[in-house]
C-alpha cells in the first residue's frame, strides 16, 4: 500500500511534504492530511444505532441460551465480535456442544486477524499500548469505514470514531436485550433484523469503485449463498473471503491495494450529501 | 456456559486481533498479503449481507428480509443518506411482515 510507504518515511511535520512529493504525490490536498468529513461521523453514529439493535438482539437470544445477563454482557465487551457472538448463542440455544460453538465462533472471528493485516500500516504510527487497544475494535465495521477513505489521517480517525460508536452501542443494546428482552417486543416486527444487513450494503459501496472491488464482492456474495445451505453456519462468511483471490488473479490492475480506494468521502450512501466531484471511483487518478 | 469458557473465548477473539494488527500486520507491509487483505471488505461485506439475509437454519430462505435488502440496495443505488437506506430497509420489511 503505497500509503503506508509513504508515510513511513515521514518523520515529523517539517519533512512531510517533501517526503510525500518524492514518492510522487505532489497534491497540495494531500488526502493524508484531510480529516473524515462531519458527515461520515454522523453516518457512523447512525451504523452504530443499528448495530445497538443487533446488539439487543444478541442479548436476547444469549439470555435465551442459557447465559446469565451477566455472562451476556461481558461477552459483548470482550469477545466484541458480533458474528461469533451470535455464533456461539445459536450453537448453544440449538443444543450443540461447546466444542462446535467455539468452533464456529473461532472460524468467524479468524477474518479480525486479516482485518488487522489490512489496518497495520494504518495504525503503524502509535504506541504498542494504544495498538493493543484498537485490536479490540478491529472489527467488520471499524475496517470497512477505515478502509474506504482516502487518506491515512481520515482512515485513522474513521477506525476510531466507528469502534467507538459500535463498542457503545452494542454493549449497551446488549444490556437492553439481556436485561429486558421481553419489554422490548419482537424486533423482527419491526423489521429492525434488516437494518443491519442493509447498512452493510452501504458501507460495501466504497469498496466496489475498483473493478477488483467488484469482483471480490462478487465471488464474496455467491461463495456464501453457494454454502449456506451446505455448509455449518460460519462457514459461508469465512470462505467468502477466499473472493479475494480472483479478485487479485483477474481483476486487473493491482490498483486497489488501498490508496485508491473508489470514494473518496468514503461514505456509506454519502453520494448526494458530498456535493462534489469523485464520489464515486474518483479517486486519485483512475 | 462457564466463566472460565467465556474468558477462553474473549482471550481468543483478542489474540486474533492482536495477531493480525500487532504480530503480522507489520510484516506484511507493502506486500502481497496487504492487498488481498485490503479487499476483504469487498468480499466480507457482500457475503454478510447475503447470510444475514438468505440464511436459515442452514438452508436458504426468501423471506421479508428480501424486500428490505432490495430496497437499500435500490436506496443505495440512488445515492440516498446512509440512515434513509437504513430506515427504508426496516421500514420495508416490517410491512412485509404486516401484510404476509
Amino acid at each position: 500500500m503505497s500509503g503506508a510507504d509513504r508515510v513511513d518515511g515521514v518523520d515529523g511535520p517539517g519533512d512531510a511534504r517533501g517526503s510525500r512529493d518524492a514518492h510522487g504525490s505532489g497534491d497540495a490536498r494531500d488526502p493524508d492530511d484531510r480529516h473524515l468529513p462531519a458527515r461520515v461521523r454522523r453516518d457512523i453514529w447512525v451504523l452504530g444505532a443499528a448495530v445497538g439493535v443487533f446488539g439487543a438482539s444478541f442479548g436476547v437470544l444469549a439470555t435465551t441460551a442459557g447465559l446469565t445477563v451477566a455472562q451476556a454482557c461481558v461477552m459483548s465487551v470482550l469477545v466484541f465480535t458480533g458474528a461469533s457472538q451470535f455464533a456461539v448463542v445459536g450453537v448453544l440455544e440449538a443444543g450443540g456442544s461447546l466444542g462446535s460453538a467455539f468452533g464456529s465462533a473461532l472460524l468467524l472471528a479468524a477474518r479480525n486477524a486479516a482485518y488487522g493485516v489490512a489496518m497495520a500500516p494504518t495504525l503503524s504510527r502509535l504506541s504498542l499500548g494504544r495498538r493493543l487497544l484498537a485490536a479490540q475494535i478491529v472489527i467488520d465495521e471499524t475496517t470497512a469505514l477505515a478502509m474506504a477513505q482516502p487518506g491515512r489521517t481520515a482512515r485513522e480517525q474513521a477506525f476510531w470514531t466507528t469502534g467507538l460508536a459500535v463498542f457503545v452501542c452494542w454493549n449497551i443494546g446488549t444490556v437492553l436485550g439481556a436485561v429486558a428482552g421481553d419489554a422490548i417486543g419482537d424486533p423482527e416486527a419491526l423489521g429492525l433484523d434488516a437494518a443491519f444487513p442493509a447498512g452493510f450494503v452501504a458501507l460495501a459501496v466504497p469498496h466496489l469503485g475498483s473493478r477488483q472491488g467488484k469482483v471480490a464482492a462478487v465471488c464474496g456474495a455467491v461463495i456464501a449463498l453457494v454454502l449456506i445451505p451446505l455448509a455449518p453456519a460460519g462457514v459461508p462468511i469465512v470462505a467468502a473471503a477466499l473472493g479475494v483471490v480472483p479478485a487479485v488473479l483477474f481483476g486487473g490492475t493491482p490498483d486497489a491495494g488501498g490508496d485508491t480506494r473508489a470514494s473518496r468521502d468514503g461514505e456509506p450512501g454519502d453520494a448526494e450529501a458530498a456535493g462534489g466531484p469523485g464520489t464515486d471511483a474518483g479517486g486519485n487518478g483512475r | 456456559m462457564s466463566w472460565w469458557a467465556l474468558l477462553a473465548l474473549a482471550a481468543a477473539a483478542y489474540g486474533l486481533k492482536a495477531s493480525g494488527l500487532i504480530v503480522l500486520g507489520p510484516r506484511a507491509a507493502g506486500g502481497r498479503a496487504l492487498r488481498l487483505t485490503a479487499l476483504l471488505p469487498a468480499a466480507l461485506l457482500p457475503a454478510l449481507v447475503v447470510v444475514n439475509t438468505f440464511a436459515g437454519d442452514q438452508r436458504l430462505v426468501l423471506d421479508a428480509r428480501a424486500a428490505g435488502l432490495a430496497v437499500a440496495v435500490f436506496a443505495t443505488w440512488r445515492r440516498a443518506p446512509f440512515v434513509v437506506v437504513v430506515v427504508a430497509a426496516a421500514v420495508t420489511t416490517a410491512l412485509v411482515r404486516a401484510v404476509s
